[in-house]
């Protein structure tokens, strides 16, 4: 396979992992093993509300990263979707969290007391690609 | 390697009316946080306005810069 027809399935797959998670954090490292400040305080962030999230490691593969950019233009990461869209990356997150807009984005209550129960595991899409990729 | 100074002056120069105030987080030279008061943020979304300032130095995000933290602020 060709540089070109396998980044065209990453890009692919990353459009379908977006398009069937409610919640989608792309991000360094996982939610249990964050390896970037921004994306750990985004997880704690969507964790203190109890929202449930499907999580994509953008680091086992370079090309995750800049597939990911080119379908959202947001040059960094994290990056947090939901329904379909770009929300935003850890500055604009920690913004309507501190505003209550992230529980109401997330359509979950904002006053939640427990920690979240664990993320939901990697997106299924993606998870084939990167074993793909291998 | 970009420094607090050339940020904020190459967000002033490239959006229009704009005020930055910028501040090397870490010391390093590689981790910039900057709040950003433009007149050209008025009616956009959050998104949008964080578009226009990462636009201003576009692959350098990632790269030589490794991350630029950012508040947008449309002026009154």
């Amino acid at each position: 396979m060709s540089d070109t027809e396998q980044s065209t399935e990453i890009r692919d797959a990353i459009a379908q992992a977006i398009s069937e998670h409610d919640t989608i954090l792309f991000m360094k490292g996982t939610p249990d093993a964050p390896a970037c400040g921004f994306s750990a305080r985004t997880v704690a962030a969507l964790q203190s509300l109890q929202a449930p999230f499907a999580a994509v490691d953008v680091l086992p593969d370079p090309r995750i990263r800049e597939e990911l950019s080119a379908i959202s233009q947001w040059p960094t990461i994290p990056q947090l979707f939901v329904k379909g869209e770009l929300v935003g990356g850890c500055d604009i997150v920690m913004e309507m969290h501190e505003s209550g807009e992230l529980a109401q984005t997330l359509g979950v209550e904002g006053d939640a007391m427990e920690p979240a129960d664990e993320a939901e595991a990697l997106a299924p899409g993606l998870t084939q690609i990167e074993n793909r990729l291998g | 390697m970009p420094n607090a100074e050339e940020i904020k002056q190459r967000i002033e120069a490239a959006i229009p009316g704009a005020r930055a105030e910028v501040e090397d987080w870490t010391g390093g030279g590689d981790h910039f946080k900057a709040t950003v008061t433009a007149a050209a943020f008025a009616g956009r979304s959050r998104i949008e306005q964080h578009r226009l300032v990462y636009d201003v130095f576009g692959a350098e995000i990632g790269g030589p810069i490794h991350a630029l933290s950012l508040k947008t602020h449309s002026p009154g």
